[in-house]
């Protein structure tokens, strides 16, 4: 457990960075907003409505297939870690497991889920 | 290896993190923010997993719930039309139904952890709970192992099927 000390390390220096970006330009910059350079950034044109739109349905789809493949990374991690000590047997059973994953994906891409309109 | 003392200490920091948090993802107005709070105490859930030593567990968690869940808590917000005019505000309306339905799961938690019987084992955990899990996995568990492919396939294609809202 001890080497979680240096993801502690890590964590602690990654939020205290932000803070202290944040703190350092609070402290320097002169503080003069006004209408224009409020406004949310577009690359040189004049922003239309809001930042807070309303995203394309299709995204949901890509992020429950996304969850999907995040539970297979789960079970390719430990297969990954035993896989010396295993042998052809751990191969073959995870290529099945893969195999009947792709289906999933090959099913998506059938139902044409996977093109972007 | 951490004292006692400092896994204790790391414990009720985390504990505190989380009710914080959990409290926060109920109260907050902008419910935005509330999926954001969300994610801090499901991390730091997973800190918890590490302080009892199991690490795949608080590997999963994070990859699982902090990674993947949240990001669909988001877009769920993000792709919900209201929020276009600002008006998804969290509301309480139903505080004392929600006392009620968590007073009687904490309860029903309570008592059930009352009543099972723990197994501790004697012996110190494997150094490497990863490497043993996979051992596992690929050799008495591989037919459940192989069956959660099949449960992927069909959550992922009655996800599609729901989303696409169309007959089958």
């Amino acid at each position: 457990m001890a080497q979680y000390a240096a993801v502690l390390i890590f964590l602690l220096v990654g939020i205290g960075i932000v803070l202290f970006t944040f703190f350092m330009s609070r402290l320097i910059r002169p503080s003069n907003p006004y209408k224009a350079k409020n406004q949310s950034y577009e690359c040189a044109e004049q922003p239309i409505g809001d930042s807070w739109i309303r995203f394309n349905n299709r995204f949901y789809i890509f992020a429950l297939i996304f969850v999907v493949f995040d539970v297979e990374a789960v079970f390719l991690f430990p297969w990954a870690v035993a896989f010396g000590h295993l042998g052809l047997f751990a191969l073959i059973e995870m290529m099945i497991f893969i195999m009947i994953l792709l289906f999933g994906l090959f099913y998506a891409w059938k139902k044409g889920v996977l093109k972007w309109v | 290896m951490f004292g006692v003392e400092v896994s204790q200490l790391f414990f009720y920091l985390l504990s505190f993190i989380i009710i914080v948090s959990a409290i926060y993802v109920v109260s907050l107005r902008n419910i935005f923010h509330c999926a954001l709070f969300l994610v801090l105490c499901l991390f730091s859930v997973a800190g918890i997993y590490i302080l009892l030593e199991a690490e795949f567990l608080a590997a999963v968690q994070v990859l699982i719930y902090v990674g993947a869940v949240s990001i669909l808590m988001i877009f769920a917000i993000m792709l919900t039309s209201r929020l276009a005019n600002k008006k998804i505000m969290q509301s309480n309306d139903n505080v004392t139904v929600a006392i009620f339905v968590c007073a009687g799961f904490l309860l029903t938690s309570l008592g059930s952890f009352g009543y099972t019987v723990w197994k501790v084992v004697d012996s110190p955990l494997p150094e490497n709970n990863t490497l043993t899990i996979g051992k596992l996995l690929m050799t008495d568990y591989v037919l459940p192992f192989e069956v959660v492919s099949i449960v992927l396939l069909a959550a992922m294609i009655g996800a599609i099927v729901l989303a696409r809202r169309e007959k089958i």
